[in-house]
């Protein structure tokens, strides 16, 4: 029984949920004996409270019985990265700084979840407050790739992707700054989606850089994607950057929209530093497209390819700085027992909750933001940015989307790139841009490399358009069943 | 901005309110000159006449009705506080 339902697409699910085929708790508890079984080895999960799920996945089942049920999600586990909000649970950012920290209210996407009856279940392992492309920036350490326990789960949502592909959870959410959800998406051969800038509430997430933060599903395909980006999407008044804007039927969208689409390939981002493996499986899902009747289009981005990582770090790690200045010692979050003055609090508490990598860009976000420098590098820097948006918004006009590969190398290493903070950056070459420029952007499953490891499709679309992106990666996916191969644990 | 970008460690670091080791220092010190010579490629930019941009989302001023509503209760607020005493927050003796 259990293990019939490991794997299985969260709409199959609910479509069983729904049949009374099966129940809410039961579903919960093969979720519970996968993840025992296996996340020792893969460590997706920083904590998780058995009780409290069971409990929620009981009053799913009970509202079912009394035909009360409110939709697709009840009843369905929802693994959230440690960085979101659950009232009355753990919430560490896999930082010492909040090793401690209880979460005093839910964020907005985790109230929706509860209002339509899903079951958030578990703390997700991640870099440190989101900083990080391989989830080995954490206070838990890393979380491995479940197709190569030696190799990393890409990053910062390296637990959300893991716990998806290694079979644990149906469904999770991440957080994507710079590609924190797309690019673990891909080393995990999964479904990651970064909404547009301002459809999702950022409510209840802890701040990164807050003009390039967005929360975004993780999942085993498109289907399952639109189901949950539906549940979480919409205006928040207690996010100001939210987007007032309705929420169309995802889900209804992916067999109303048809193509033939006109899609634009970046020439920049199938360069240099390209896996050739990566590149060949990329161009192949390109060439499926035109087989399909696609319009198919050369399309240049010179700025987004050349300087989006430059721009992007000064960008992020400038507001970096200014979020995490409230990590204090003060209020909440560790507080050094060596201190003696409040200045003392400050530095030492910092000192010893942050971990090298967020100490790294504190420094280097509060240098370019000093007196001196912040004309030369981090003004300077929202100027490219600028002309890095308007690149797209032009390519944009005469196609409906852009194919690009999500990440320039397969899963790496542990340990490989830790070492050399730049070269980890450039792993987040192709998805960064997006970020920058505020558009939806997903990644698919496209193929694997002769070692076995899966390569992600990146589909960039114009705002808002979720509803035709997702549309789009599900006419490839329908196609093929990558989507169908889970690694053998 | 140059091939030996003078980043002041110390002086950020106090800036920042974050005590560095010497260790720290001197892993941090090599390697933020080779990001900062990464960054200096934003200087091959014309970026003449162009706006700075701060975020990529079309709502601008958002404005909300002045209506009072209720906040966290008290022992919501002070759950995470690293010491606490008559809902208050406790710190160190900051004026003699």
């Amino acid at each position: 029984m259990a293990d019939d339902l490991i794997f299985q697409p969260a709409a199959r699910l609910a479509a069983q949920l729904a049949a009374g085929k099966i129940s809410a708790v039961e579903l919960l508890q093969a979720c519970l004996a996968r993840t025992r079984a296996v996340d020792g080895r893969v460590k997706a999960f920083n904590s998780f409270d058995e009780a409290g799920a069971l409990a929620l996945a009981r009053q799913s089942d009970e509202r079912r019985a009394a035909g009360q049920a409110r939709g697709p999600l009840d009843g369905l586990p929802v693994g959230l990265k440690d960085v979101i909000a659950v009232e009355g649970q753990p919430l560490t950012c896999s930082s010492k700084m909040l090793a401690n920290f209880v979460s005093p209210y839910d964020a907005t996407v985790t109230a929706k979840l509860k209002a339509a009856g899903a079951i958030p279940f578990g703390r997700l392992n991640m870099d440190e407050f989101a900083m990080g492309s391989s989830t080995e920036n954490s206070a838990f350490g890393p979380t491995a790739n479940p197709w190569d326990l030696t190799r990393v789960p890409g990053g910062s949502s390296g637990g959300s992707a893991a716990a998806v592909a290694a079979g644990e959870l149906p469904l999770t959410l991440g957080s994507d700054t710079g590609g924190s959800i797309r690019q673990p998406a891909a080393l995990c051969g999964i479904v990651g989606l970064k909404p547009t800038y301002g459809l999702v509430s950022r409510y209840g997430l802890a701040a990164f850089a807050s003009s390039l933060d967005q929360i975004g599903p993780l999942a085993h395909t498109v289907e399952d994607a639109a189901l949950l980006l539906g549940a979480i999407a919409g205006h928040d008044p207690r996010d100001s950057t939210s987007f007032k804007a309705g929420v169309p039927d995802y889900r209804a969208a992916l067999a109303a929209r048809k193509g033939p689409w006109r899609l634009g390939v970046p020439r920049e981002f199938f360069g240099a530093g390209l896996d050739l493996e990566v590149g060949a499986a990329v161009r192949q899902a390109v060439e499926f497209y035109r087989q399909q009747g696609c319009e198919i289009r050369e399309v240049s981005l010179p700025l987004a390819a050349e300087y989006a990582v430059a721009a992007y770090y000064l960008i992020a790690t400038a507001e970096a700085s200014s979020n995490l200045a409230r990590y204090d010692g003060i209020r909440y979050g560790h507080r050094s027992a060596a201190a003696k003055d409040a200045i003392d609090i400050y530095t030492k508490s910092r000192a010893e909750g942050f971990g090298p990598e967020v100490k790294r860009r504190i420094i280097l976000g509060t240098h370019v933001l000093s007196s001196g420098y912040y004309d030369a590098y981090y003004l300077r820097a929202q100027k490219v940015r600028t002309l890095i948006r308007n690149e797209f918004a032009a390519v944009l006009r005469d196609c409906d989307a852009l194919l690009s590969p999500t990440s320039p190398v397969p899963a790496f290493r542990l340990g490989e790139k830790s070492a050399d903070p730049l070269a980890m950056y450039l792993t987040d070459i192709y998805t960064i841009s997006v970020n920058l420029a505020g558009l939806p952007g997903i990644s698919i499953p496209c193929g694997f490399t002769g070692a076995g490891l899966p390569v992600g499709l990146q589909l960039i679309g114009r705002p808002f358009d979720e509803a035709g992106l997702l549309a789009l990666a599900r006419a490839y996916e329908s196609a093929h069943d990558w989507h169908t191969k889970h690694p053998i644990l | 901005m140059s091939n030996n970008p003078d980043l002041d460690l110390d002086y950020v670091a106090n800036l920042a309110r974050l005590a560095l080791s010497d260790t720290e220092k001197t892993g941090f010190s090599g390697q933020l000159a080779d990001i900062l010579r990464y960054m200096d490629k934003l200087r091959q930019v014309d970026v003449t006449g162009i706006e700075p941009m701060a975020h990529a989302s079309p709502v601008f001023n958002v404005w909300e009705a002045d209506v009072a509503r209720p906040g966290l209760p008290v022992e919501a607020a002070l759950r995470n506080a690293p010491a606490q005493r008559q809902n208050l927050i406790v710190v160190p003796k900051v004026v003699e």
